[in-house]
């Protein structure tokens, strides 16, 4: 796999037909590297759910393209579609949702080897020693149904499910946020063991900060359908570059008590991405705001090796002084 | 394999675990009403179906001089009506026209709106809009009204009586199993299956369907007996089986004119469609409980 690339301007939705578009994806661009955990990280409403689905082409992008060890994803035909959908597999946000509620354990493991003509006796095996892999011993668990099961058991399933094509790149969409915090750590330290066992390469959705740290190599953030920031886990965190990514980490509750916060870092919601304001997305509720922020959209610009900032602050452009940090005194 | 798992209430009975129509089934005889309301709608059914066997005489031959016998007269247990004919026979023999009348329509519109309701719900789009909207065209007219408009242009007759009531009842089902299908479809687990590669035709046999038919049924059943009072009303307006013929609605009419004589008599097809209705009622309300398995 060398890499996945796409673009999309504009993604319709579909309330009112064309009259109005919500534009959940905007012209995002990234790649992933084998092996590596690529983190997308932002607030709630901000196009990650859907940028996961339009890498796995559940959806189709209205433009852009997705590429998957160098082949055009968006040009592969029915049968090709069905051979790639083996090596990109996502685990979903809600345990309650993605599980069939009349379908036993075993058998929602299995239905996708079957899917791929793999026979019966087969395929029951592989799904008892992944079940047994992912924590859930097949021969207590496997005939149950998921309204049995608590919520992380159903995430380990979910796992479970998607492993069992061996897929190179999995797409996780909030896998553990909604769980408990205890569980949360069991389950991404199984999900960091698999990484590592089957050398499988990772996209985390979430938008908790902790999260996205804990398990990530680079980190891309989001804000209304736009990449803010992008750059390794290390640079992000200790010298975030935009005024959204900085309070961002700010807000992340801390253990250190001298980095407690007095204000809260960013005021109000986001705006309504079905009109979203000219310019930079961010500059309603930017505490650097400038005149030129409304004008056009700010490019991204290299601040570091393999660190891009989208926001007039930096690079060439720079007419103010860079901002201190937001909260952190 | 008997070891209870926690968070769960029906395991914690220490069972295997069985299948989704096995634990209804299981929960359906756990529940006394449901199983009294069983046993007596089987009755009902079993009595219609050997009406010729157990009749004690002609449903249509009548005797001038027996007519509106009380209840207890000696060979007709339970009177004789207008024309001097058995009521017991004509009981026997009527369940079995409301029962079919009654039953026949609603599996006609399961069969037809649950095709229709799940291809408009899992195609979505403009196809959905035709279907949906011209079911709502229908919809538009109360039941009763819809069901005498097409009963009255068509003539009266059995057949025709099946027909109107079909009309009556496919479009709510189509709306319901529409509903069902598109909540369904939008759950993370569809999704799922697309991802792993599914076509349609595996999706919808393995994951929709099963999610969907079952309340689909339920609301089905909760329509039998609006179905059954519906068909006797028809008969009743003289819109449904034709005279000879004995059936409840008919019945019902025929001796209204006798409620002065002898009160009793002509009560005795009301009561016999309220139970049936009744049955159906408390059995669809048990079916909808027991299939609830949600936790």
């Amino acid at each position: 796999m060398r890499g996945l690339r796409k673009h999309f301007p504009v993604r319709g939705g579909f309330l009112l037909r064309t009259r109005a578009w919500v534009r959940a994806v905007d012209d995002v661009s990234f790649h992933v590297e084998p092996g590596e955990t690529l983190g997308i990280v932002g607030e709630s409403g901000c196009g990650k759910s859907t940028l996961a689905r339009l890498v796995l082409r559940l959806i189709e992008p209205d433009a852009g393209s997705v590429h998957f060890a160098g082949e055009d994803v968006r040009a592969a035909g029915p049968a090709r579609m069905k051979r790639l959908r083996r090596d990109m597999q996502l685990v979903f946000q809600d345990p309650y949702a993605s599980l069939n509620p009349r379908m036993t354990i075993e058998d929602a493991v299995a239905f996708s080897l079957l899917v791929h003509g793999s026979p019966r006796a087969e395929a029951r095996e592989r799904t008892a020693s992944l079940l047994g892999r992912v924590g859930l011993d097949p021969l207590l668990y496997g005939r149950r149904y998921p309204h049995e099961l608590s919520g992380g058991q159903r995430q380990r399933v979910n796992i479970a499910r998607a492993l069992v094509l061996d897929p190179k790149l999995l797409v996780l969409d909030e896998p553990v946020s909604a769980l408990d915090k205890s569980v949360q750590a069991q389950v991404l330290n199984l999900l960091q063991d698999l990484k590592a066992e089957r050398a499988l390469t990772y996209v985390l959705i979430s938008h908790d900060l902790n999260v996205i740290e804990y398990v990530s190599e680079r980190i891309l953030v989001m804000y209304l359908g736009h990449v803010v920031e992008a750059g390794t886990a290390e640079a992000l965190a200790c010298d975030p570059k935009h005024p959204y990514t900085q309070a961002l980490f700010a807000s992340a509750p801390s253990m250190d008590p001298t980095r407690r916060m007095e204000r809260p870092p960013i005021l109000g919601d986001p705006p309504n991405p079905i009109d979203p304001p000219s310019g930079c997305r961010f500059r309603t509720r930017c505490a650097h705001v400038m005149p030129r922020c409304a004008e056009r959209i700010p490019p991204p610009i290299a601040v570091a090796r393999d660190h891009h900032v989208a926001c007039y602050l930096y690079g060439d452009h720079v007419t103010a002084p860079a901002p201190a940090g937001v909260t952190t005194a | 394999m008997a070891i209870a798992v926690a968070g769960s209430v029906v395991t914690a009975v220490a069972h295997p675990p069985m299948s989704y129509w096995r634990a209804v089934g299981w929960r359906l005889r756990r529940d006394p009403i449901t199983l009294a309301a069983g046993g007596l709608l089987a009755l009902i059914v079993l009595a219609a179906v050997l009406a010729p066997i157990l009749a004690p005489h002609d449903p249509n031959a009548g005797s001038i001089r027996l007519r509106l016998a009380a209840l207890g007269t000696a060979d007709h247990w339970l009177g004789t009506d207008e024309q001097g004919r058995d009521m017991l026979s004509r009981l026997l023999h009527g369940g079995r026209m409301t029962l079919l009348a009654g039953l026949t329509p609603v599996l006609v519109a399961f069969v037809v709106g649950t095709v229709l309701g799940v291809a408009a719900g899992f195609v979505g789009g403009l196809p959905n809009h035709l279907i949906m909207r011209t079911m709502d065209i229908f919809y538009a007219f109360p039941a009763v009204l819809l069901a005498i408009a097409i009963s009255g242009s068509l003539g009266p007759g059995l057949w025709n009586t099946l027909i109107s009531l079909s009309v009556v009842f496919i479009p709510r089902v189509v709306r319901v199993a529409e509903s069902v299908t598109v909540q369904v479809k939008s759950l993370e687990f569809i999704s799922a299956a697309r991802a792993s590669g599914a076509g349609i035709g595996q999706i919808m046999r393995h994951h929709l369907l099963a999610n969907v038919l079952g309340p689909i049924l339920v609301f089905a059943s909760t329509q039998v007996s609006l179905s059954i009072i519906l068909a006797a009303g028809l008969s009743f307006l003289g819109l449904g089986v034709t005279p000879p013929a004995a059936e409840w609605g008919l019945m019902l009419n025929t001796l209204r004119g006798s409620i002065y004589v002898n009160a009793w008599v002509p009560a005795l097809p009301g009561v016999a469609i309220f139970l049936t209705s009744m049955t159906f009622n408390l059995l669809s309300d048990g079916l909808r409980d027991a299939m609830e398995i949600r936790s």
